[in-house]
Formats: structure tokens, C-alpha cells, sequence
């Protein structure tokens, strides 16, 4: 064994450089021992030190935004540093606390532990923040399982209720399909680049970096194995994001997983799927030819099998998994786009930007009006939410106007920035598929609105409807000013937007 | 200074007058805030139509520009008004002064959210006509719109349910047709900006090629078209006006509809000319079957508020057939007659609610007499007639006249059709008029005025009439106070059009 190579190694250890990451892993395991430490009636407290430990994190990351460690990579290239990584970890940090917040009134409702939860988000968090910013498949490999395999465990956590444990199965079963490809995917890109007949001299050893990668493919732009790698990569993190053909999962496990999960999946898996996507426009943009056309078809079908599968939903989990699926659609046009002009990645992150406040706008309101039993979250539930409790139907309209894309609100923003970029990428027949997915889409935000917002909409609703109307609770102040931050987020964003966009486009 | 402001303020002060009774303002400070919400935006446009300076050529008036942060993409929020748009910024002020006015006597329930949303229409109103900027243009726009659905919604009549759930997929797919058209004439100009006066400067040196202005004129008038209710797209229009609440009916029908006649005036046709010619005898067949067709449909209402609404789809074939002539001529006619229409068809949705109040239906059938207990209502209410048919001395007359003679030139066939829809407007104009005024007093009627005596129309209502009224009749005595500067600016701007027509010929 020879020591100095891992002393070498050791040396390009900064530990600095992921700092918010081990601060989240430490306040984790504090949660834990906090739960052995601390009498049982002292328990309420747990969940208020995770999110206040978050928040001092995201401030912190925040403070140091503009970090020294920007533009360059560290543990011997595992991880690369840029300020679209130190986007995504604000993204993140600020997906987990909300999720934690979404937490506090969801697990009250059930007999379920209260400890675990929170740190199993938080370690799925850090493990995420690393994920977009690995620079290496084996890196993004062991990110990309952490999370999955803390999703398996959040997904099925409310253990009481049947769906929720199915849908846990199914997310294992896909997730360990789709690892399996992502790692079949990753295998084949090894294979050749590290082939010494074929690699560039001395790059054998760091053949699974993004860098020694893209180096190959541009000096083989037609290798059969290689294309068979790329596309099996692509299949993989089509799963996380929920693209066709790898969206069958989506409406089972988002209706049986307890709504804030479904919130975590929904916003933070999905966008660190496409943040990974952006990170390798620029490895696979050699086989730009092969890469196009199939993301292309998957944005088209993707877009058109959420929308027109939302269409029939009733119940507002799955409505709200299937329209998410239509948001991967769009975001892949995005990612298209972004192959042709890079100004599309900063379109992406927007609209990733504005589907995070809108999407915890609604999953906000969700988690007030379900009952005891959440995967039984109908439209029904919702007739007239807006004599019951203005508030909550104000946050769900802005919410789901938002994530409609109607003008004033942020999400019109994101879409119109996706838009420009097709445009200019010359993705005329998407943009055509677009346009019909957000006119259909209308119908069923639309729907879920009016039920909410329109009285004596139902004509549905008889006397056995109303007796299964859930008991709604009081919306503490807290949770009121969350939401009203989120309501006001998506007006301001989608009237003024700083200096935002320019800084999310420039590398 | 303020003035330098004005346009701002005309957009701003309704806005946060409504942001203010939303946050929970008394209801008897919200009716007084709700004064000045309205009022001043009305005071503005009359001020800048007094104040507004001749011999502007292609230059606007009132400019200012703000930087709301998509600069980057080029767009600013840039006020200002021209010719075409003063004409529209006028209308905008004077029918939602009125419809504000008689929305406060209304006493409706909720009062207060329904003037707060009648104030965002009104913001979006005012600014849509006043913005150089073509992002804003359309941003105003959707701003406007969004209330009228929810409006239609909740304070709705018959079928509102099915009306707004039909008013918001047809309009959405309008916007969207038209918003695609939009940015594809930004990302094809190579101008950088969204701006109007950008794109204007671009096109003088580089006229869009014939496939672009082809296709986007296209987009553009059937975008456009659908939210004017062109034929066959207008099917929305008389369901959604026939259960809108009045003052919700008044500013739709009035003023928001005619936003995609005025797109298509001042940003189709000026950046597109051979696309317009591409697709102007497309458009004139089909505003004939707005004329006609529509027309004939008119004629078989039986219902008031239908009349009023199936008229006014079909009156807005002569503005289309101004549209379709691609001349200065026709484009001056089609804003006039805009403005007109936009003045009479508010006070005819305003008087056939207060028709309905006192005979508590609608159905012309069980009206009649109705002028003996109220002559003053029928006294508006034939002058409102008066309007619709366009005889000498109201304002629609100027704009049906110019438009016939810009026909006549265009194509003499099309012009045999107009003329006679003059007849058609006549025949349904006088016999709702005849039926609902005249005659013996119906049997029904008879019988509920002994429950609740009919009074005539009160001061709250005649104001806002009155205000509508004059307006009619100053345009209808003194065309010219308006027209010359809408000669100005076409004059201006049309030249361009004109040569590159003419250099088309030539090749």
C-alpha cells in the first residue's frame, strides 16, 4: 500500500470547501442524541432546534455566498465549486426547512416517531447539496444512493397507513431499477474512457471524471458504448425527475408518502435531478446529436402524459405528482435549450426558483386541509375553503396560479424565460407541445381553485360528501407567516425580479 | 415630478388601493379609497388626451422606463403613449370610472374584495394601453384578465361554473397563441428589447423575412383573435358576458377584449405588413362571419343580456375588417370604432342590469312597458341603442364610417357585407329596445311590480351612465380631438408599412 498516494489525496481534502454539508450531517446526529438525552416531555422541542439549526446553516451559506473555494475543485476532483453549486445548496437548505416546517403539523396528526423524520430530511439534504456539486460519477453515484435510500425510508414513514408502505415498495423497487441503470449508464462511460487502447495518455486513472470524460468523448464523437452509457446515465436521472418513460411511479408514491415527503420529492429531488442534468450538458455536449433528440421526445411526451393524466385526478396528491410531471417537461425544454444557449441554465434555475415557493405554497395549504388519513386528499375536501379559511385559499390560488404560469406571478417568469431560451434554441414543435400542455393544465389548476375558491361548486357533494369534509385546524402564526412569505414571494417575483436573473445565468 | 410619473401612477394607485382593502381595510374606508382607485386613473387619461402633444410622429408621449429586473432579456417596464394608444388609454379610464361607480351602488355581496378585484382589472387595463413595452403589454393584460374569471366565478349568474371554466381555457389559449407570437418577433428582431420603439428602429433597416412574418402573424391573429372573440372562436364570449357581473361584463366587453385588436393594430401589423397581407383575406372572411353569421345568431336572442353580448362579438367584425384592409385608413377606423364600441356596449351591459334589477329577468318576451314607470332609463337606454347602431352624432358612427371607406377600397364585396350588417345591428337593436320599453306591459310584469314598485334609474346609477354618455357624444360632436393625433401616429408608423409592401410588389 503505498501511503504517500493517499497522503496526496488527503492534502486535496479541503474540508472547508463543504462546510454547510458537515454542519448539516453534525446537527443530524445531534437530533438523535438530543432524543436520548432529553426527558420525553421535552421531545416538542426537537423539531424547532432542527429547523432554527437549518436556518442558521442557510445563513451561514448565505454569509459566505462568495466563498473562497469557488471555481475550483477539491478532494482530488470529486467535488467542483461554482456559484450555480452555491445556488442550489440555498435551494436546498431552504426545501428542507420548509419541509421540517410542513413536518411540525403533518406528523402531529399521526402516531408516528417525530425525532427521526428531521434527520432523515437533513441528511437526504446534505446528501443532495453534494450531489450537484460532484464532479465525478463516483461521487455522484454515493450522493445520488444517500438520498434514495433516505427517500425509501420517508416515503413509507406514516408505517400505519397500507399506502403509505406501498408506495415505500414502489419507490424501491423503481429506485433500485433506476440505480441500476444510472450505475449500468456509469459502467459503460468507465469502461471506455479508462480503455488505455482508447483513452488520452495517463487519464486511465480518473476515468470517471466529468472532465477526463468530456475530453474523450470529444476526441471519440462516435463511440457506440459511449452512447449506450450516456443514454442509460439520462435514464437514470429521468427517474429522479419524473420524466416519460420513467414516470410511472409518480402518482402512487406521491399519494401514499406523508405530504411533506411528497413536498421533498416533488421540489428537492426533482431539481437535484436537473441540476445534475445542467452540470452534464457540458460533459455530454460532444454527443450533443444523440442527447438532443432524446431529452427532446422525453420534454414532448413528458409534457403531454402529466397533463393529460392530471386531467381525470381527484385526489390533489396525485394531481399535484402528475402536474409536477408536467413542470419535468418543462424544465426539460430547458435543459434542451441549454445544449444551444447557455442563458437557458439560468431559465432553469429560475423555474426551479419559483416551482419551489409556488409548490410549498400549495403542499402549505395541503397539509392544513387533510385529515387524519393523509392519502385521502380529494378535491372535495376543499369546497369552500375560502368561507372556512380565506387565507389557506388565498395561498392555494396564488400557489397553483403560479405554478399555472399565469401573469403576475413568478412561475409566468419561469415559463416566459424557458420560452425565450427554446426560442432561441430554435424549438419550435416544443414550444408547440408546451403551449398545449399549460392550456390543458389550466383546466385542473382551474379546477382545484374552484372548488377552493368558487361557492357551490361541487354538484357532487351530497350530505354523506359533507360528513367527509376533513376537520380543518387553526393555522398558527408561524406557519401563517411561512405561507404569507411564500404568497408574497410569487407576487414580487413575478413583478420584479433585481438583479436575480442575470446573476442565476452567469457561470 | 409627478407628471412625469402620471402613467405610473394611472397603473399604481388602483393597484395599491386594491392590495390595500386585500389586507383588510373597513369596508366604509375601503368605498372611499375605491373613489380615488378609479378616479384618478380616469382624471390621468384625461389629462394626457387635453395635454397631449401634436406632431409626435413615430415618437410617444409621457415616456418614462423602469428597470423591474429583466433587463438582461430587454425588458423594461417603458410607459408611454402614441397615437393608437391614447385613443385606448381614454377608454380604459372613462369605462372603468363608470364601471367602478356602478359597482360601488351595486351593493353586492363580498363588496369589498369584488372592488378590490375590479381594481386590478382596472390597473391592468390602464397599463396595458399604456406600456411601449410589448413583455408589459401582455403582462397587463393576463393582470386584467385573471379577475374576470374569478369575478365571473363568484358573483356570477346563470352557468357560471361552466362560463369561467370556458373563458379561462379559450382565453388562455388566446394569450398563449399570442404571447408564443410575441416572443418569437422579439427573438427574430435581433433588436435586443421588447421595446415597441426598439423593434420599430430594427425593422426600418431589417425588415423581418416574409416566413417569419408569415408564421407570426399568424400566431398573432388567431392568438389575438380568440381573445377577441374573432369568429369561430368567439363561443366564450356571450356565455361568460351572460353570467359576468355587470361591472366585471363593462370592462371586459368594454375595454379588456380590445386588447387583441389593438395588439394587432399597433404591434402586428406595423412590424409584419407581409404577413398581414399574407393573411388578410383570411381575416376578412372571417370578420364577415363575425358580421354575419353572428349577426343572424344575434338576431334569434331572446334574452337582453345576450343581445347585448352576441352584438358586441359581432361588432367587433368592423374593427377586424378595419384590421384586415392593412391600411392607415382601416387601422384609424378600427381604433375609433373600438373606442365607440367600448363606451356604448359598457353603458348597454350597465343599463340591462339595472333593467334587470326592476323586472328581475332578463327574457325580452316577459318585458314590455317598462318606459312608462321609468322613461328616464329608457330615455339612456335608447340613446345606448342609438350608439349600437351608429347613427350620426355618436361616436361609433366615425368609426364605421371610416372603416366602410377603408373597405370599399380593399375589396367592394366585403364592404356590400358590412353595410348590411348595419341593417341586421338595427333590426336586434330596435326590437330589444321596442320589446323591453314599449308595447303593453307584460302579464309578469305586472304581477312583480305590485310586490316591489318599479322606480326609474336612481342618481348612483345615472352617473356612471352619464359619464358614458357624454363621452359618446364628445367623441360622436368632436371626432377630430381625437383623430388627429391618431392620424399623426398612423401616418407615421403605416409609412414603413406601406414601402415594404410596395418593394414586395415590385420584386
Amino acid at each position: 500500500m503505498n501511503l504517500d498516494l493517499l497522503q496526496a489525496a488527503a492534502a486535496k481534502n479541503a474540508w472547508g470547501a463543504i462546510l454547510p454539508e458537515l454542519l448539516l450531517g453534525l446537527l443530524a446526529l445531534f437530533l438523535l442524541i438530543l432524543e436520548i438525552l432529553l426527558p420525553k416531555k421535552r421531545h416538542g422541542a426537537i423539531p424547532a432546534i432542527a429547523i432554527l439549526g437549518q436556518i442558521a446553516i442557510l445563513v451561514g451559506t448565505l454569509v459566505n455566498l462568495r466563498s473562497g473555494y469557488l471555481g475550483t475543485e477539491t478532494f482530488g476532483g470529486l467535488l467542483q465549486h461554482d456559484m450555480h453549486g452555491q445556488f442550489m445548496r440555498v435551494f436546498f437548505l431552504l426545501t428542507s426547512i420548509l419541509v421540517s416546517i410542513l413536518g411540525v403539523p403533518s406528523l402531529a396528526k399521526q402516531q408516528v416517531p417525530r425525532v427521526e423524520f428531521f434527520h432523515i430530511v437533513i441528511v437526504v439534504t446534505g446528501a443532495m447539496m453534494l450531489l450537484v456539486q460532484s464532479h465525478h460519477f463516483v461521487m455522484l453515484f454515493v450522493a445520488l444512493e444517500t438520498v434514495t435510500i433516505g427517500f425509501y425510508i420517508l416515503v413509507s414513514y406514516f408505517r400505519s397507513n397500507p399506502l403509505s408502505l406501498e408506495a415505500g415498495l414502489k419507490y424501491l423497487v423503481m429506485g433500485a431499477l433506476s440505480s441500476s441503470l444510472l450505475l449500468f449508464g456509469i459502467v459503460f462511460l468507465y469502461g471506455v474512457v479508462g480503455n488505455p487502447e482508447l483513452s488520452l495518455p495517463g487519464a486511465a486513472s480518473t476515468a470517471m471524471d466529468f472532465t477526463s470524460i468530456r475530453q474523450f468523448l470529444e476526441a471519440h464523437p462516435d463511440n457506440f458504448l459511449a452512447k449506450v452509457g450516456i443514454v442509460l446515465v439520462l435514464a437514470g436521472i429521468a427517474f429522479k425527475i419524473g420524466a416519460v418513460p420513467f414516470q410511472i411511479w409518480i402518482p402512487d408514491v406521491y399519494q401514499g408518502a406523508p405530504t411533506p415527503v411528497t413536498a421533498l420529492l416533488a421540489v428537492g429531488s426533482k431539481a437535484a435531478g436537473f441540476a445534475v442534468l445542467l452540470a452534464l450538458t457540458g460533459v455530454f455536449a460532444p454527443y450533443r446529436t444523440l442527447v438532443v433528440p432524446v431529452l427532446s421526445v422525453m420534454a414532448g411526451a413528458t409534457i403531454l402524459f402529466g397533463n393529460l393524466a392530471a386531467l381525470t385526478q381527484y385526489n390533489v396528491k396525485r394531481l399535484i405528482g402528475l402536474s409536477g410531471v408536467s413542470h419535468a417537461g418543462y424544465l426539460l425544454v430547458g435543459v434542451v435549450a441549454a445544449y444551444h444557449d447557455p442563458m437557458a441554465v439560468g431559465a432553469v434555475y429560475f423555474y426551479l426558483l419559483v416551482y419551489l415557493i409556488a409548490s410549498f405554497a400549495v403542499f402549505g395549504v395541503m397539509t392544513y386541509v387533510c385529515g387524519e388519513n393523509d392519502a385521502d386528499q380529494e378535491l372535495e375536501h376543499y369546497a369552500d375553503l375560502a368561507k372556512a379559511n380565506p387565507f389557506l385559499a388565498v395561498v392555494l390560488a396564488i400557489g397553483l396560479g403560479s405554478l399555472a404560469g399565469i401573469p403576475p406571478l413568478a412561475g409566468f417568469i419561469g415559463k416566459l424565460l424557458v420560452f425565450v431560451a427554446a426560442f432561441h434554441a430554435g424549438l419550435y414543435v416544443l414550444l408547440g407541445i408546451a403551449i398545449v400542455g399549460v392550456v390543458i393544465s389550466i383546466y385542473y389548476y382551474f379546477g382545484w381553485i374552484k372548488a377552493a375558491v368558487f361557492p357551490f361548486w361541487s354538484g357532487r357533494r351530497t350530505a354523506e360528501g359533507v360528513s367527509q369534509a376533513c376537520p380543518r385546524l387553526q393555522v398558527g402564526l408561524l406557519f401563517k407567516l411561512v405561507l404569507g412569505g411564500l404568497t408574497i414571494a410569487t407576487v414580487i417575483l413575478g413583478v420584479y425580479q433585481g438583479g436575480l436573473i442575470p446573476w442565476l445565468a452567469a457561470r | 415630478m409627478m407628471l412625469d410619473h402620471m402613467l405610473l401612477l394611472a397603473i399604481g394607485v388602483p393597484l395599491a388601493v386594491a392590495a390595500l382593502i386585500f389586507s383588510g381595510m373597513p369596508k366604509r374606508h375601503s368605498v372611499k379609497l375605491a373613489y380615488l382607485g378609479f378616479g384618478l386613473p380616469a382624471l390621468i387619461a384625461l389629462y394626457a388626451w387635453v395635454s397631449f402633444p401634436g406632431n409626435l410622429g413615430d415618437r410617444y408621449a409621457f415616456l418614462a422606463s423602469y428597470d423591474t429586473g429583466l433587463s438582461a432579456l430587454g425588458i423594461k417596464l417603458t410607459l408611454g403613449l402614441n397615437g393608437i394608444s391614447l385613443p385606448m388609454f381614454v377608454l380604459a379610464g372613462v369605462v372603468g370610472l363608470a364601471a367602478g361607480l356602478y359597482a360601488i351602488q351595486s351593493g353586492a355581496e363580498r363588496l369589498k374584495i369584488y372592488l378590490a378585484l375590479l381594481l386590478v382589472m382596472h390597473s391592468g387595463l390602464m397599463g396595458m394601453f399604456a406600456s411601449v413595452d410589448v413583455f408589459f403589454l401582455y403582462f397587463f393584460h393576463e393582470l386584467a384578465l385573471i379577475p374576470t374569471f374569478i369575478m365571473v366565478g363568484i358573483w356570477g349568474g346563470r352557468d357560471r361554473n361552466y362560463a369561467a371554466m370556458k373563458m379561462t381555457i379559450y382565453l388562455t389559449l388566446g394569450a398563449m397563441l399570442s404571447l408564443i407570437g410575441l416572443i418569437a418577433v422579439y427573438v427574430q428582431s435581433d433588436a435586443g428589447g421588447f421595446s415597441l420603439i426598439e423593434l420599430r428602429q430594427t425593422i426600418q433597416t431589417a425588415p423581418f423575412s416574409a416566413t417569419v412574418q408569415k408564421y407570426g402573424f399568424g400566431l398573432l391573429m388567431f392568438g389575438f383573435g380568440i381573445l377577441v372573440s374573432l369568429w369561430p372562436f368567439h363561443t366564450w364570449a356571450p356565455l361568460g358576458y351572460g353570467a359576468a357581473p355587470s361591472s366585471a361584463a363593462m370592462l371586459h366587453a368594454g375595454v379588456l377584449k380590445k386588447f387583441g385588436l389593438y395588439g394587432l393594430i399597433q404591434v402586428a401589423l406595423p412590424l409584419l405588413p407581409l404577413g398581414a397581407m399574407h393573411w388578410s383575406g383570411w381575416l376578412t372572411v372571417l370578420a364577415l362571419g363575425n358580421i354575419l353569421v353572428v349577426g343572424f345568431v344575434t338576431m334569434a336572442q331572446r334574452d337582453l343580456k345576450q343581445v347585448i353580448s352576441y352584438g358586441s362579438v359581432m361588432h367587433m367584425g368592423y374593427a377586424f375588417l378595419g384590421v384586415a384592409c392593412v391600411s392607415t385608413i382601416g387601422a384609424g377606423g378600427a381604433i375609433l370604432m373600438m373606442l365607440a364600441h367600448g363606451l356604448s356596449v359598457a353603458l348597454s351591459f350597465l343599463l340591462a342590469t339595472s333593467i334587470h334589477h326592476r323586472t328581475q329577468t332578463f327574457d325580452l318576451n316577459e318585458m314590455g312597458g317598462l318606459a312608462q314607470k321609468a322613461p328616464v332609463l329608457a330615455a339612456y337606454f335608447v340613446a345606448a341603442t342609438m350608439a349600437t347602431i351608429g347613427l350620426p352624432g355618436m361616436a361609433n358612427f366615425w368609426g364605421e364610417l371610416t372603416i366602410f371607406v377603408a373597405v370599399w377600397k380593399f375589396s367592394p364585396w366585403a364592404a356590400v357585407g358590412a353595410v348590411s350588417g348595419v341593417l341586421i345591428t338595427a333590426i336586434f337593436a330596435l326590437r330589444a329596445t321596442a320589446k323591453v320599453f314599449f308595447g303593453p306591459q307584460s302579464d309578469a310584469l305586472a304581477k312583480s311590480s305590485t310586490f316591489v314598485p318599479i322606480v326609474d334609474l336612481r342618481w348612483s346609477e345615472r352617473v356612471p351612465a352619464l359619464i358614458l354618455l357624454a363621452m359618446l357624444l364628445l367623441v360622436g360632436f368632436w371626432p377630430k380631438s381625437l383623430s388627429t393625433h391618431l392620424n399623426g401616429t398612423l401616418e407615421a408608423i403605416y409609412p414603413a408599412v406601406e414601402s415594404q409592401l410596395a418593394a414586395v410588389a415590385q420584386k
